[in-house]
């Protein structure tokens, strides 16, 4: 499953040369040529377009964090505990479908300015998808497994630390990789209101009100870095951390 | 090489298992009133149709679940939780998928070290910890030391996990249809290597199987459960399994024939 990094630099050239080339036909303001924008990216980078990007990615980070903290020992006890899910999967059944972003007006109402209520809506996408992952994947452990580690000696704590947290790991990194595209796409959103920091802003403001078609082409470059460089280090932890799983 | 401790349970009793009674909900139980010893040193089969409790017996030793009344004693302790000095091997082997042969095989050490000699998770004179590499050399596993779980054969997980439980030096080690899941080779091959082992480090070895033969070959004495409930063990001795070619002599052929009758009088003939 895993691809070449000189395969991934063919798609990305091939990408950009598609774009070169429809822009050229097409001859209009609406779509520079990659160039030109290159151009503009790099000189925006100075004029603010960086400091938007680390805005958006620390919101990104911020409740990438928040949700691993919190969703990983809520599905841990969920998962050990037949009793605790068979109350609350009734509650996540529910809620774990709705899409999140139809929160983003609420959340901002009662949240107001800020990075809290972008954070919280990221959060609680990424919180259920980790959640359920993590919860099955604890569920799943066969009873032989941790039966044996209870044999060596093995407490609640010691199997929380030996068994359950190393386990998942990997579900965690699952979790991320499905949602870490639709947590940037809805970042882009909740970005479009009430703030005057971050990628979405920043798109949106050159493009619909100051009509400066390549800086908005370079803000949606950025947010496209900021997507695929989340999903590549989840890749790359994915490699770190859980080896085994590729081996086979 | 052993402490004292060790000299002593050689000639007392290892297992004691006094009147205990264990079943699941709502059916017949599977012990009641059920009684067994097994002095130390002693290697056992446990024989016995699926659904007799086999696995349950080991798993009552193991201090794994509770009897419902009666006692189980091992080395002279009331048992009412995992003894740090008994060895376990569950059927599909636990070893972690994650983690490497070594580090499989050091797990039972980390965990040892994690709660320190308490006692209760781990012997409370914690001798100089083992060598794990020792283990992987004995059970020629170096060359495999850092694969996963997954990228071997059954042969080398089921070493794996031997050399997990015995570098934590147990007196006691407790075998679930180690070998049921092998080749015939692989089996053999590994039926010697635990007897060996046993040999040399004095264990007490309690093996949980269905197969007559592999019990015949490996139990000198032999417990034979039946249908539930078990309340009076059965016992065959077997002491001339160790005896080089015993598997061609004439008493072996003998056994496994009477047994194969006892085990299969109750069955309905189709």
């Amino acid at each position: 499953m895993t691809i070449k990094r000189r395969d991934i630099l063919i798609a990305i050239l091939v990408v950009l040369l598609a774009w070169h080339v429809l822009s050229v036909v097409m001859n209009k303001p609406i779509l520079p040529t990659p160039l030109a924008v290159g151009a503009i990216f790099i000189e925006e980078l100075n004029k603010g377009l960086l400091e938007h990007f680390f805005v958006s990615l620390w919101r990104v980070v911020a409740s990438t964090a928040l949700a691993i903290a919190i969703a990983v020992p809520i599905g841990l006890l969920l998962g050990q505990s037949k009793k605790l899910n068979s109350l609350f999967s009734p509650l996540i059944y529910i809620l774990y479908p709705i899409p999140k972003v139809v929160f983003v007006p609420i959340v901002l109402l009662f949240f107001g300015l800020g990075d809290f209520p972008k954070i919280l809506i990221i959060f609680m996408i990424l919180f259920f998808q980790i959640l359920v992952l993590v919860r099955d994947q604890a569920a799943n452990l066969r009873p032989e497994l941790i039966q044996s580690v209870r044999s060596l000696g093995a407490g609640r704590r010691a199997l929380f630390r030996f068994v359950y947290l190393p386990a998942s790991i990997p579900a965690i990194l699952t979790a991320l990789r499905q949602t870490v595209g639709t947590a940037v796409a809805v970042l882009y959103i909740a970005e479009l209101f009430a703030t005057q920091r971050g990628l979405g802003y920043y798109i949106y403001l050159n493009g619909s009100t100051l009509y400066n078609f390549p800086a908005m082409y370079a803000g949606i470059v950025a947010m496209s870095v900021l997507g695929l460089g989340l999903y590549f280090s989840v890749d790359w932890l994915e490699k770190r951390l859980s080896p085994w799983q590729q081996r086979e | 090489m052993r402490a004292d401790g060790r000299m002593t349970s050689a000639i007392g009793y290892m297992i004691k298992l006094e009147t205990i009674t264990f079943g699941y909900a709502q059916t017949t139980p599977i012990f009641d009133r059920f009684s067994w010893e097994v002095l130390g040193g002693e290697t056992w089969a446990v024989l016995g149709p699926s659904g007799c409790g086999k696995t349950t017996l080991l798993y009552l030793l193991a201090g794994l679940v509770p009897p419902q009344a009666g006692h189980v004693h091992i080395d002279g302790e009331l048992i009412n939780r995992p003894r740090p000095q008994t060895g376990v091997i569950l059927q599909d082997y636990g070893l972690l998928p994650w983690a490497t042969v070594t580090q499989n095989a050091e797990l039972g050490l980390k965990i040892r070290s994690f709660y320190g000699p308490d006692g209760k998770h781990a012997p409370k004179s914690s001798t100089h910890s083992s060598n794990v590499n020792y283990w992987l050399e004995r059970l020629g596993l170096v060359e495999h030391a850092s694969k996963y779980p997954a990228q071997l054969s059954g042969g080398q997980r089921q070493r794996t996990a031997i050399s997990r439980t015995l570098a934590m030096q147990p007196d006691l080690l407790l075998m679930d249809e180690p070998f049921s899941s092998l080749d015939a080779p692989t089996r053999e091959n590994l039926q010697h290597l635990t007897l060996e082992l046993r040999e040399e480090h004095n264990l007490t070895l309690i093996i949980v199987t269905h197969a007559i033969e592999e019990a015949v070959v490996l139990g000198q004495k032999i417990l034979l459960l039946e249908e539930p409930p078990n309340s009076e063990p059965q016992i065959i001795l077997n002491l001339d399994s160790s005896k080089p070619e015993y598997r061609n002599s004439k008493e072996y052929l003998e056994l496994c024939q009477s047994l194969r009758a006892r085990m299969g009088e109750d069955e309905p003939s189709i």
